[in-house]
């Protein structure tokens, strides 16, 4: 089946900085891949280039076949996208803002309507369509925004940090409608995807966010550093990585562990988690990290209740790959 | 119509009735402006205070005095007791005039040669040109009327004609009514700032408020979010040319001479121009304070240099030269041929095409310059 998204050795340069460097990336259909990385490693700048928000100095993409630079429009009407900063009209309603972007994204204007409602059905925000947009909560102007993205059926949605700054029972929410979205097949519900929904699978996310427990969801999940795609898979390919070189520490007091932890030969980091420690060690170094680590701490009169190998988190993984 | 180029304008239109400062913007600021200039910006000199320090208190000196009155150029606001005087009333701005009669101005007018001294404060130039060719007029033409009458006492058949006499009719504007000329030019200055301002921050709002992005990602092509978003200014500026031409027609008297439809016409050419620069700036700018400012930037050498306050041919060659790339120029000097003199097509045509290749011009510049990109 052909890849919903192919993006091949793209590059974006801001003055001297590589925003984006040499990055290629593939979706297939009904797949959901997380993008995750810190701050400025390049994610929106990705996103944008995807949905041809920026031009991109090298490097192609292709959307549901089409090529974003020869049928940019084509491309599009593939795409949804919501952007990182709220991006609707905030001086419209709720069902003026779908209404306008349902219209100029093609929809007829005898569509439009039993569409919008639809739509903010599916979302939740069927009460609030009289509501200027301005006046919504930070995670109702986000359904908004995914109610907009979704309203002309796209095959491809693109969602740039959609759940920073909103409440985790609204983020939960919004998780429950990506995977409805991804999994739900065609036939049964054919106004969600489309009606000749035959071909395909279901729609196909690429998610950007900061959050582990929701690259954790993702089917696959890429880290970006410096502008660069430097791993990626599916969260347990990921996970079994550093599978062996995390130890989880319990003891007291633990900022004082934590600060001689760090010198004991074999150990590469230590972050806590609330009332433990997570120890981080060279490959194949935990037999002997175990030895040495409370022989070493045990005479400074700290106290090691529990030390043992723990399988990795992805926030193991991202802090060991940033 | 294209049904994405209709959604944008239907949009646009809402925002805009939804936005009371852009509403004020544009029906309350032109009436305002209107008013403003109708009455303010005038070049009539009248009731010019004159003060009168009058040492003769002769049947003579009040005869001179009652032909100043009697044009109502001066107002005989003061009378003075003392030189002194005089001077304080005209430093401290209450008189603007000051005539002083010698206390032997009776019997000198007798003999032939009386003299009185008329001072006028030169801070103001254009009140104190107008008033001293006023003040020298009156005094001649009084001085005429006491020779004639002498002349009649004196029983001669004397014919006291002068051998040329210049006969002076004004066309168009007979009273030389300041609100004839500047109204036009309000016009002018309304549409062209009205068009600039609205358009630039009608497009910088959707970067500075990030709903660019959303735009971006549709397939409204680059030309219909253009054509949508300066639309709807176009026809509320044109509805504004309107109002100040009927207001200025029925409140301040303009004529209308010229054919309605030409004068419409010609002020849709007209916001090309204004709309293209308006474009222009939102293509600089990232803010609606940047583009304001902008904007701005071309509107006030736009006033200055196209004849809307000061005559273009007293100033010097270089500014002159410069105001040819003034579009406000060219409509200006239009509008003002049209609605006073009621010509056609064919008499202001060398400004009409030069106003249309502006406009062309600029607005493709614009458009060009004009990306559906964020970078």
């Amino acid at each position: 089946m052909m890849a919903h998204v192919e993006a091949r050795g793209l590059r974006k340069n801001f003055g001297h900085l590589a925003a984006v460097n040499a990055l290629s990336l593939t979706i297939a259909p009904g797949e959901i891949y997380g993008l995750v990385g810190a701050d400025g490693a390049g994610k929106t700048t990705t996103l944008r280039l995807i949905c041809g928000a920026l031009k991109p100095d090298a490097g192609e993409v292709s959307v549901c076949g089409f090529d974003l630079r020869r049928q940019t429009e084509q491309a599009r009407e593939q795409i949804g996208y919501l952007s990182q900063r709220f991006s609707m009209y905030e001086d419209l309603t709720v069902l003026e803002n779908i209404r306008f972007f349902a219209e100029v994204r093609g929809l007829r204007p005898d569509e439009w309507y039993p569409r919008s409602l639809e739509i903010l059905e599916f979302v939740g925000l069927a009460d609030f369509r009289d509501r200027f947009a301005g006046q919504l909560s930070g995670g109702m102007k986000q359904k908004l925004g995914l109610a907009s993205a979704l309203v002309t059926r796209p095959r491809v949605l693109l969602l740039d940090e959609p759940t920073t700054g909103v409440d985790p029972v609204t983020r939960q929410d919004f998780w429950q409608l990506i995977i409805h979205l991804v999994s739900t097949p065609t036939s049964d519900s054919p106004s969600i995807f489309g009606e000749n929904g035959g071909s395909r699978r279901g729609v196909s996310v690429l998610i950007s966010t900061p959050y582990m427990d929701e690259a954790a969801r993702c089917h696959r999940v890429g880290f970006m550093k410096k502008g660069q795609l430097i791993v990626e898979g599916t969260p347990g390919e990921l996970r079994a990585r550093l599978e062996g070189r995390i130890l989880e520490l319990r003891g007291s007091p633990l900022t004082e562990i934590r600060h001689h932890a760090a010198e004991v030969p074999g150990v590469e980091d230590v972050q806590a988690f609330g009332d433990r420690l997570h120890l981080r060690v060279e490959s194949g170094q935990a037999e002997a990290v175990m030895r040495r680590l409370p022989a070493q701490l045990q005479p400074m009169g700290v106290s090691i209740d529990a030390l043992r190998p723990v399988p990795a988190t992805l926030e193991d993984v991202f802090i060991a790959f940033s | 119509m294209n049904s994405r180029l209709a959604s944008i304008i239907r949009k646009e239109f809402i925002q805009i009735f939804r936005d009371r400062r852009t509403l004020a913007l544009i029906l309350v600021i032109p009436i305002m402006q209107l008013f403003l200039l109708g009455y303010a910006a005038t070049n009539d000199v009248r009731n010019v205070p004159l003060a009168v320090f009058d040492q003769s208190k002769s049947a003579e000196s009040r005869a001179l005095l009652d032909s100043y009155r009697a044009a109502d150029y001066f107002a005989l606001a003061y009378d003075a007791g003392s030189e002194a005087e005089l001077q304080r009333l005209i430093e401290t701005g209450q008189a603007k005039a000051a005539l002083i009669i010698p206390p032997d101005y009776a019997s000198r007018l007798k003999a032939g040669d009386a003299r009185v001294m008329f001072i006028l404060d030169g801070s103001d130039p254009t009140v104190a040109s107008t008033a001293l060719s006023a003040a020298q007029l009156i005094g001649q033409s009084h001085a005429t009327s006491i020779l004639a009458e002498k002349v009649a006492r004196s029983g001669l058949a004397l014919k006291l004609q002068p051998p040329v006499e210049v006969r002076t009719t004004v066309w168009y504007n007979p009273d030389l009514i300041s609100a004839h000329f500047m109204i036009p030019g309000v016009i002018g200055m309304i549409l062209y700032a009205i068009t600039a301002i609205l358009t630039a921050s009608a497009v910088v709002r959707e970067r500075e408020r990030g709903t660019i992005e959303q735009l971006i990602v549709t397939p409204i092509r680059p030309w219909e979010l253009v054509i949508g978003k300066i639309m709807p200014y176009t026809i509320l500026a044109l509805f504004d040319t309107l109002t100040v031409l009927f207001v200025g027609h029925w409140w301040f008297g303009v004529p209308i001479r010229g054919s309605l439809s030409l004068i419409i016409g010609v002020s849709a050419i007209f916001l090309l121009s204004g709309l293209g620069i308006g474009l222009f700036a939102s293509t600089v700018a990232n803010t609606q304070q940047e583009a304001m400012l902008t904007v701005w930037m071309t509107l006030l050498p736009s006033i200055f240099l196209s004849g809307f306050f000061f005559p273009l041919e007293a100033m010097p060659k270089i500014l002159q030269w410069i105001s040819y790339a003034m579009p406000l120029r060219y409509y200006l000097s239009i509008i003002r041929v049209l609605l006073l003199k009621g010509v056609g097509l064919e008499s202001i045509f060398p400004d009409f095409a030069a106003l249309t290749v502006f406009g062309l011009v600029i607005m493709t510049a614009a458009a060009l310059r004009f990306r559906k990109r964020l970078d």
